[in-house]
């Protein structure tokens, strides 16, 4: 284990959380790492981070990572009201939020949605297994029409599918990937954190139990056999010279709101990141020819997330006190005065 | 000509919805307010934005009572489709001002008609195209002058009040009351009994304000800082009262930063959900809806009780469900409020009674939610917050913020780090909490709902539940002690007492007047807050029948005390309950008390 200091003199012990509860080989608990490697080395300060969640499998993991932080594991579906206020009461908090795709796509849909349309800066993970693990199996709203439940039972409705749901509404940032691909999960948690704005990110996480037999679509081995990445993602953070040595052509770079830079290195076709229809196009197409596109599908550096746009200042509105929030004995006279 | 009647009628305006009567109305109010007479409005209007009946009654009286009548002396009627109905609603020997087209065959006889040709007028006099139809409402407030004797004075007061936002509507304005005035000293000579007088000591020192205004003001005053809402009537113009005073007085003028957050959320779960997550990053945060909102916020309530966060929750209530009677006041949501949420639930409920209350209650419950860690309810309803009422001025506030038991970094530091969000170091139940952003490496904690010890990690021990539950109920206890206390009224040293609360206390007063007056003196208590505190048990031990007096049908105040009492006192307490949707009228306090309590002869 490594004892290196992170920038803010921190080990990466000091990111990890309890032991987690789930299952051997869950998904989940190969993203908590990825979590923890992100966070780790971005030198995120602990006391700065928030950890939101609904209910669910997913939602249990914030327990699992950066125990010293505060943490809300709220109701289910509701994960994004909960974000929102905290966010508003306190613009220096890192909101990371933690979901699943029952807690996202059908209780919490309503607020997933309303929260994309306002912007709320937030990172917006789903840990996306397409069943309910929990309550022992039933099919999630993210299931793939045709796919099967373990018991036999057959999907027959449509997906809801998370990333073209927020291309649709125009967030900010919109990514896939796969909880085994660590080298494409932990670069996209870090650059959804310095994204600021509401930052979506769909990483399809087999549930081990329910959901990881064939006939399923997110299995562990449906996933590995038809992901596609659409460009290779790396991640230089503010604190880093911004090294660039590819061909030219090659790399697209994209300088996020904190100074930090995403790099993505084109694997085939190349996708740019700041086309919302290419984005639509690209998961569509890939839905079509029965892959998993994954990486970075849209980014838009440009829009005001909803605290900025409501000029709400930097410093927290909780800090405020007397002086800063009531009107004065003269201003409160008048006032009343006014209702005579 | 009969007797003189100064200063003793109540004036129903009977309009269309939607043709700006209520504008008309208003200035009618403060222009009788400014000769200095107690005013009590009550504008009875439809779930409709245009087209549908509308009322609106103006209670004056030498006195000050401030409740509803069903007495109705002078009639202004405007709408065609109620205007038989309208003339029904009139006592003998009352004054009707009614459109001149309008039919009066087979009308009673007796009233006093002054038919006046208001369209005509408006067609003839009124030049402004646009305005013409809001400005024919003018004209009657003319009418209405002149039939009573108000002063110009006055009127102008009204309108330049009315219109302080919209100075260049001022002019258009008085010159269609002027129509009115001077259509009423060409054709009519008086031969009613109404008049006013200007008069003194009573209004001294007073203001005009719906108590959605003074709970926004509270809010403000209280330090909010957070706000999440869905529209709803009759709880939307809370928030909007507090979007327009924080545009005022939040905004930095310099920078334009704006000192308070203010989301119109998706719905009520969002709402109370995005106040609750304010709540607990630290923030003091509300949310503010009516009954058909408030069902939806049960599972954040419940949360925000087990979690113990800090959130204010404004209940203006009004019938539902569903369209329900959206427009039409009720009592009806204390039940539900004081235990929302599944499970074993109470929460801490602020009743006002008047619209200095939603003031003070509407600051105060901010210190409360702090205090103990909860969400706090302030249950208004649509008497009292959307209609105008007589108070004295409000007080500026005398402290400053309670903000709780919270733990600095320097606290974490003097502690060594040693501390659990739910352990109860001072023997009140109340635990100390640290805030999201608090830099010591022993702040930070997982918050959750009931499964926790008193240290805050996740258990699911029958010990540590039960004394975690057990401690819940113990700073209850020591919530019901600090809540406003009851206000009790003793002197008529009656054997009879009476209990109410809310927009209830305006018809109470004047229903002890009337009892007083018919012999009947009788004690009264006013309940402010919920739990009820051990006053109410007292009281009722210390009267040999008390009726408990409420805007609901199921008596929930009534059933609420019961429980309260030791078994020996149940039988002292009577129900008396009002609940068609109308404010609640002294009379519906007064006959059916002196139906059980007759007056021996």
């Amino acid at each position: 284990m490594s004892t290196t200091l992170n920038r803010v003199g921190l080990p990466r012990d000091a990111y990890k959380g309890a032991a987690t509860t789930l299952c051997a080989g869950c998904g989940h608990n190969s993203i908590t790492n990825h979590m923890i490697k992100a966070l780790y080395e971005l030198g995120v300060e602990p006391h700065r981070l928030a950890k939101m969640s609904g209910i669910g499998c997913s939602s249990k993991t914030p327990a699992y990572f950066v125990e010293t932080a505060h943490g809300f594991n709220g109701v289910h579906g509701r994960m994004p009201a909960l974000t929102t206020g905290a966010q508003l009461a306190n613009r220096q908090l890192i909101m990371l939020g933690v979901s699943g795709d029952g807690d996202t796509a059908s209780i919490g849909l309503g607020q997933f949605l309303h929260m994309i349309r306002r912007n709320i800066d937030c990172t917006y993970i789903i840990e996306d297994n397409g069943t309910y693990g929990l309550t022992k199996g039933q099919f999630s709203a993210t299931a793939d029409l045709g796919s099967v439940q373990k018991k036999g039972a057959v999907n027959t409705f449509q997906p809801i599918d998370p990333c073209a749901v927020a291309l649709t509404l125009g967030c900010s940032f919109v990514a896939r990937s796969f909880s085994g691909d660590g080298k494409q999960v932990v670069p996209l948690i870090k650059a959804a954190i310095a994204h600021r704005g509401t930052a979506i990110l769909d990483i399809i996480s087999p549930c081990v139990t329910f959901n990881d037999h064939d006939g399923s679509t997110k299995s562990y081995s449906w996933v590995k056999d038809h992901e596609e990445s659409i460009a290779d993602v790396s991640f230089i953070p503010f604190f880093e010279e911004v090294h660039v040595d590819y061909e030219p052509g090659t790399v697209r770079d994209v300088e996020l709101h904190d100074g930090s830079h995403i790099v993505l290195k084109k694997l085939g076709e190349d996708h740019d990141p700041s086309d919302r229809r290419a984005a639509m196009r690209v998961i569509e197409e890939g839905r079509a020819a029965g892959h998993l596109v994954t990486g970075l599908l849209y980014l838009d550096t440009t829009m005001s997330d909803f605290a900025t746009a409501e000029g709400i200042p930097e410093a927290p509105l909780k800090d405020l006190g007397e002086a800063e929030l009531r009107l004065t004995p003269d201003q409160f006279d008048q006032f009343i005065s006014e209702f005579a | 000509m009969t007797e003189q009647i100064i200063n003793d009628l109540t004036i129903q305006a009977a309009t269309v919805n939607g043709s700006g009567s209520q504008t008309a109305n208003l200035i009618l109010t403060r222009a009788i307010f400014k000769m200095g007479i107690p005013v009590a409005p009550k504008n009875v209007f439809p779930s409709n934005i245009e087209g549908l009946p509308t009322w609106y009654q103006l209670r004056i009286t030498p006195d000050g009572h401030m409740a509803r009548t069903e007495r109705v002396d002078v009639l202004i009627a405007f709408n065609p489709s109620t205007w038989r109905e309208d003339l029904l609603s009139v006592r003998s020997g009352g004054a009707v001002i009614h459109e001149e087209a309008f039919s009066n065959a087979d009308v009673r006889t007796d009233l006093t008609y002054y038919p006046v040709p208001f369209s005509k007028l408006a067609k003839s006099k009124i030049q402004n195209d646009t305005l013409r139809k809001q400005l024919a409402n003018m004209i009657y407030v003319g009418v209405v002058a002149g039939l009573l004797g108000i002063p110009w004075e006055a009127l102008e007061h009204g309108v330049t009040r009315q219109f302080l936002a919209k100075p260049k509507a001022v002019q258009v304005n008085l010159d269609a009351i002027k129509v009115g005035l001077d259509y009423w000293q060409d054709n009519f000579s008086k031969t009613d009994p109404y008049h006013l007088k200007p008069m003194t000591g009573r209004v001294e020192g007073k203001v005009l304000v719906e108590g959605n205004q003074a709970a926004a003001l509270g809010a403000l005053m209280g330090g909010v800082t957070v706000v999440a809402w869905y529209p709803i009537t009759p709880s939307s113009s809370l928030c909007e009262y507090l979007i327009a005073y924080t545009d005022r007085f939040r905004v930095d003028p310099k920078t334009g930063e704006k000192r308070v957050a203010i989301v119109q959320a998706e719905d009520e779960l969002a709402a109370v959900g995005m106040a609750i997550g304010a709540g607990w990053a630290g923030a003091r945060a509300m949310t503010s809806t009516s009954g058909p909102g408030l069902s939806l916020m049960a599972e954040f309530a419940g949360l925000g009780y087990y979690a113990e966060v800090p959130v204010v929750i404004f209940d203006i209530q009004r019938i539902g469900p569903s369209t329900g009677l959206p427009t039409r006041t009720s009592q009806a949501d204390i039940a539900f409020a004081y235990t929302l949420s599944h499970g074993d639930t109470k929460h801490l409920v602020l009743l006002p009674g008047t619209v200095e209350e939603c003031y003070e209650f509407g600051r105060d419950a901010f210190d409360y939610a702090d205090r103990f860690q909860t969400p706090v309810f302030v249950l208004s309803d649509l008497d009292l917050g959307m209609n105008l009422w007589m108070t004295p001025a409000f007080k500026y506030p005398e402290k400053p913020f309670d903000r709780g038991k919270v733990l600095s970094k320097e606290d974490l530091e003097r502690l060594a780090g040693d501390w659990g969000r739910y352990r109860d170091v001072d023997g009140d139940a109340v635990a100390y909490r640290t805030l999201p952003g608090t830099d010591h490496p022993a702040a930070g904690f997982f918050t959750r709902g009931s499964g926790h010890d008193e240290n805050a990690r996740y258990t699911e021990s029958p010990v540590a539940y039960e004394r975690n539950m057990d401690r819940l109920l113990r700073k209850l206890e020591t919530a019901r002690g600090a809540l406003p206390a009851p206000v009790v009224d003793e002197e008529a040293k009656s054997a009879i007492g009476l209990i109410a609360f809310g927009s209830t206390h305006a018809a109470m007063l004047e229903a002890r007047e009337e009892l007083a007056a018919a012999k009947k003196p009788v004690d009264y208590l006013r309940v402010r807050a919920l739990p009820l505190s051990p006053e109410v048990t007292a009281f009722v031990a210390r009267h040999e029948r008390v009726y408990v007096v409420e805007q609901n049908r199921d008596g929930q105040m009534f059933d609420l005390i019961r429980l309260a009492l030791p078994p020996e006192l149940v039988g002292r307490l009577h129900s008396i309950r009002h609940y068609n949707g109308q404010p609640i009228p002294a009379a519906a306090i007064t006959e059916p008390l002196l139906e059980s309590e007759p007056v021996p002869a």
